[in-house]
Formats: structure tokens, sequence, C-alpha cells
């Protein structure tokens, strides 16, 4: 037997790996097909789901107080942003004005929040690249974060602290003179890991002209935030949609050039700085006053107050019991959270729970890009794709 | 939201050319109610009309009402960064209609079909790749429809004889309990 030239043909196929579930670069459970051709990537076919605990079914269970503290486990990395969008929906619907300290706290914390999860971004994007130190000073300047979240709620994370109505309590004594000093030390140690990353000839080559989105794409995939304002798209909701004392406050929105991970990365190291710039102007601006609105069929009353008088003590009591009754009506409210727009669609349908509470997470738009981003890179740069997403699964799953 | 007047005299030239059924503004939001057949034309027409531009899909959502003829409501939420403006496109199907795919003007929206179509079972035609997408592999029924408990119907488990995941009819030792009552004392 003799062999001819045309047997020796063999039909190539694209090669196909599967990423995750528990790789520890897919942050979280995140389930990948990537299909290769030598080590670039072709096609890459996210399988979410995994994290599915049904929250917005659950939440059509609840009534809307109780619905509350499901939106600290979505994104579990920004939790009080999201509770902000879901508060700033049921205001919207009840047509409920809140105090102006409470607006203020409110900026405060969500600004906290935003360091909180950049930190985190930065941090786990580094070390999947593979510089392991921003990582560990991140997680230190998060601790410090996480404490001003258990001194106001008790709780590091999951806080429930912005409530319908404004937020549950006043500010503890001290607090805000440990903010102060805690933005002035932050610039520092923000430096500190740009002077690891920014000019790291590594962490360069890694990022730049990787995962490029132009402008066009982006809204075509419908991205929002620092993956929006990435490919040079001046959109910030906070600038243009202002909610609270967002116009009230000076700040710059930074964009990028090149709509690569390089300048996102660079994006979210500024957006940092600027919360700072926000969270000073907040401390030096807050105002005196009530900390939530004094309508106490939306709000209970204070402690003091239900131990000594009857109303307050039923008004209490219906709160807890019963919760409030929001009349019809549908609305879609979207705040800049870290990652994007947080958006809340909520149809009440004059009971005290959501008739539909859908939840539009920024992280379920930018993932669904995955596979456009990743396209014609190698491998190694999906993992690099994934980090500047700032994917959490915690929202995407829901 | 200056832009707001735009928008609206706008659609009154949109009127004239497309059989809107509903015009609903409400503080600053726009929502349009439109039959599903020309859910296309419509999405076609907002996103590329040089006073509207709306060129990101922000999301769509469905909501069930098992009592009303048509029974799903599935909404469509645009905005436009030119004219930072948002606006709503609603229609309303039944259980036995299909929605056409918009992932030919959106390349965002396939995912959310998928997720529509995973919660509520609504059937985009020519959607590309329609697939559960945050349920398990091989899960059946549609969660989100309102006749769905809450609990579900089945519950999977390790089998530590068997060595496998098993999926089982699930068995509460107390049904969940919903309290339906708006206030034991509100008697109106």
């Amino acid at each position: 037997m003799s062999f001819k030239k045309n047997n020796l043909k063999r039909k190539i196929k694209n090669f196909t790996i599967n990423f995750g579930p528990q790789h520890p670069a897919a942050h979280g459970v995140l389930r990948l097909v990537l299909e290769l051709k030598g080590e670039s990537v072709k096609k890459a076919d996210p399988h979410i789901g995994l994290l599915h605990r049904g929250t917005e079914k659950l939440i059509e269970y609840k009534n809307y107080l109780q619905a509350l503290p499901y939106f600290d486990r979505l994104d579990y990395v920004s939790m009080m942003s999201q509770e902000h969008s879901f508060c700033l929906a049921v205001e919207k619907l009840l047509n409920c004005k809140i105090p102006k300290r409470a607006k203020y706290i409110r900026v405060i914390f969500a600004e906290i929040t935003r360091i909180l999860n950049h930190l985190l971004a930065v941090g786990c994007h580094a070390m999947d690249v593979g510089a392991m130190t921003p990582f560990l000073w991140a997680f230190e300047e998060r601790e410090k974060l996480m404490e001003f979240y258990e001194r106001i709620s008790g709780a590091r994370m999951h806080a429930a602290y912005f409530r319908p109505g404004g937020v549950h309590i006043d500010l503890p004594k001290g607090l805000l003179s440990d903010i102060f000093l805690f933005i002035k030390q932050f610039n520092l140690r923000l430096n500190e890991i740009e002077d690891m990353l920014t000019e790291n000839r590594i962490w360069k080559q890694r990022l730049i002209d990787i995962g490029v989105v132009s402008s066009k794409m982006a809204l075509e995939w419908g991205f929002s935030g620092v993956m929006l304002r990435g490919s040079g798209v001046k959109w910030d909701l906070r600038k243009t949609q202002p909610y609270e004392i967002y116009q009230n406050v000076s700040f710059d929105v930074p964009t990028g050039t090149n709509g690569d991970c390089y300048d996102r990365y660079l994006i979210r190291i500024f957006e940092m700085k600027q919360s700072l710039k926000i969270i000073e102007q907040c401390l030096n601006n807050l105002p005196q006053g009530f900390i939530k609105s004094n309508n106490n069929k939306i709000t209970p009353p204070t402690r003091p107050e239900m131990k000594q008088s009857m109303e307050s003590l039923i008004h209490h009591f219906k709160i807890y019991t019963q919760g409030f009754v929001v009349p019809t009506n549908e609305t879609y409210t979207a705040t800049e959270a870290p990652k994007g727009e947080f958006g809340v669609f909520l149809i009440s349908d004059n009971t005290n729970k959501p008739y539909r509470c859908k939840i539009k997470a920024p992280g379920f738009t930018h993932l669904q890009a995955l596979s456009f981003m990743s396209q014609n890179h190698m491998i190694a740069d999906v993992v690099t794709i994934i980090g500047t997403q700032d994917i959490v699964f915690g929202e995407i799953d829901r | 939201m200056k832009n707001i007047k735009i928008i609206i005299q706008n659609l009154k030239n949109i009127i004239k050319i497309f059989p809107i059924e509903k015009i609903q503004i409400y503080n600053s939001d726009i929502t349009l109610i439109i039959k599903h057949n020309i859910l296309l034309d419509i999405l076609l027409f907002f996103k590329n009309h040089i006073l509207s531009q709306f060129k990101i899909l922000t999301c769509i959502s469905a909501a069930d009402y098992p009592a009303n003829k048509y029974r799903f409501k599935i909404i469509y939420e645009l905005l436009s960064i030119r004219f930072n403006n948002r606006i709503k496109i609603k229609i309303f199907i039944s259980e036995i209609n299909s929605v056409d795919s918009t992932d030919k003007l959106f390349l965002t929206s396939n995912w959310y079909e998928c997720e529509i179509w995973d919660m509520f079972g609504i059937f985009f035609k020519n959607n590309k790749n329609l697939k559960r997408i945050l349920t398990d592999y091989g899960f059946e029924g549609y969660p989100l429809r309102k006749d769905y408990p809450l609990s579900g119907y089945v519950e999977m488990r390790y089998h530590e004889t068997k060595k496998r995941v098993t999926i089982e009819p699930i068995e509460l030792s107390q049904e969940y309990r919903t309290f339906k009552f708006l206030s034991p004392w509100d008697v109106k």
C-alpha cells in the first residue's frame, strides 16, 4: 500500500475549548465556549445563568421595603448604587420629594460605592493580567470604605441604607471627619496604584489596542458607563440627566480616544479622583435637617417619636407589616452606577407589592459584546477583556 | 430635557405616517403604544430619523397580565444620546403570537429577547440565536409568568447514593405563605 498525496490532506476545523465556570479569571461563574483558530479566538459564546436566583420573581412577592435588600445582592461590589436606582424609582412612582440632607448623604455614599467598585475593577483587572500588588493595595482601601458602610448601617456590604423617602438613619458622630481623612490619604494610595500600572511596560503591552470598540459599535451594543465613555462618547447620567444634587457639584467626565482596555483603565482611575472631588464638595456643603421625608405613610417615624406618640406607633406598625401602597403607574429610572447605567423598570398596581420589576444591569449588555470584542485576539486577551468589562455575575444573572 | 419639544414635534409627524394606538406622556416619559406588526418600522424610524436618533436600545422588558386577551406587554426602552431623551415603545401580544426580532436593528437586543423567551415564553421571529439564557440547561417552564409558582416545580440536589445530581418534584414542608391582605382594617 502506498500513500497518495491527497490521502494525506486533512480537513482542519476550529478547536473549541471550555473556559470556566470555575476559573479565577472568570470573575465568578462565567462559562465561555471559545472557538479557536490556532491561538486566536474566532468566537466566544458566554453561557450565563449559573448564578440565577430569580430576583425579579422574588421581588414580585415582597413589598417595596422588603424588595430593597435584593438590590444589594445584585452587583455585590456596588451595593448602594443599585439601592439608589430602586429608591429613585419608588419615589418617582410615589411622587415623593426627599430632604436635601438625604440627597447629599446619598451622593456621598453613591460616590464611595463608585470608588469601592472601581478599586475592585482595577485591582482584579491587574491581577488577571498578572500584577498582584495593586489588588492587595486596593483591598486595603476597600476595607476602609466598607468600614464606613458598617458605621452607617451595621453591615459591611449589604447595607440596605437608602430607603424610599430618604436614608435609614442619620450619620453617626465623627463619620464625616473620618471620610475627610480618608479622601485626603486616598489620593496618595491612588497615585501608588498608578505608579505600579499606568506606565508599566507589561501592563501597557497587555492593554493597549486590546478589545477596541468604536463609538458606533458601542452604541450599537447598548454600552453604558465606562465602556461607552472609553469609546469617546461623552455620556454620564450624572451630567446629562442629573438626579439628586449632581447638578450642584462640579466634576469632569473623562472620555477615551482609542476605545481600548487601557483607556477604560485610565477612565476608572480618573473617575475615582472625580468621586473624591464630589465627596469633598458634599462634605463641605452638607446641610443640616431631616434625613428622610416626613410623610409617615412612606417612611417610618423615629424611634423616640414612636415611643411617645400613639399615631407614630401605628405608622411604624403599618410600615413594617403592610408597607406602603404605590398607585398604579410604571417608570423606568436609571442611575449612573459604577458599571454603567443601572435601570429599574417598575410597574406598580395600587398594592403594596410591585407588579413587575425588571432590572436592567449594565453588565448584561457588556458581556453580550464579549464575542465581538475578543474576535481575533489571543486567549489571554479574553481574560483582559472580561476584566475591563468589569463583569460581576450577581447583576448579570440576577 | 429641552429637546422634548423636538421629540413631540416629531411625534406629530409620525402620527401621520404610522398608525399609533396611543401616546402617553407622564412627567417627561413618552410612551408609544403600537401594534406589534409595525414594530420594526417604528424602531427603524426612531433609530435613524434625524430628529430622533434613538441609537441605543437600553432594555427590553416584558410583563404578564394573564387576565387580558393580549397577555404580554413588551416595552422597548430607547435612548437618544444626541437629544438626551428616552422613549418607550410598547406592544401587546397574546400567547400564540410571535414578535419580530429586532436584532438586525440593535445588536444588543439579542440577549434581551433570549431573556424574554426564557422567562415568558414569547417567541421572537428571525432571532439568530434564540436560546434559554438565564435558566439551567434543560429547564422547563417560563418562570416570570404570573401562573408560575414562586418555588417552581422541581428541586435539584446531589444524590449521595446515586452519586449524581437528581431532579425531583419539589416537596415543601410548609407552603409559601403569601399575605394577600392589603390592609386588615381598611374596609373600603
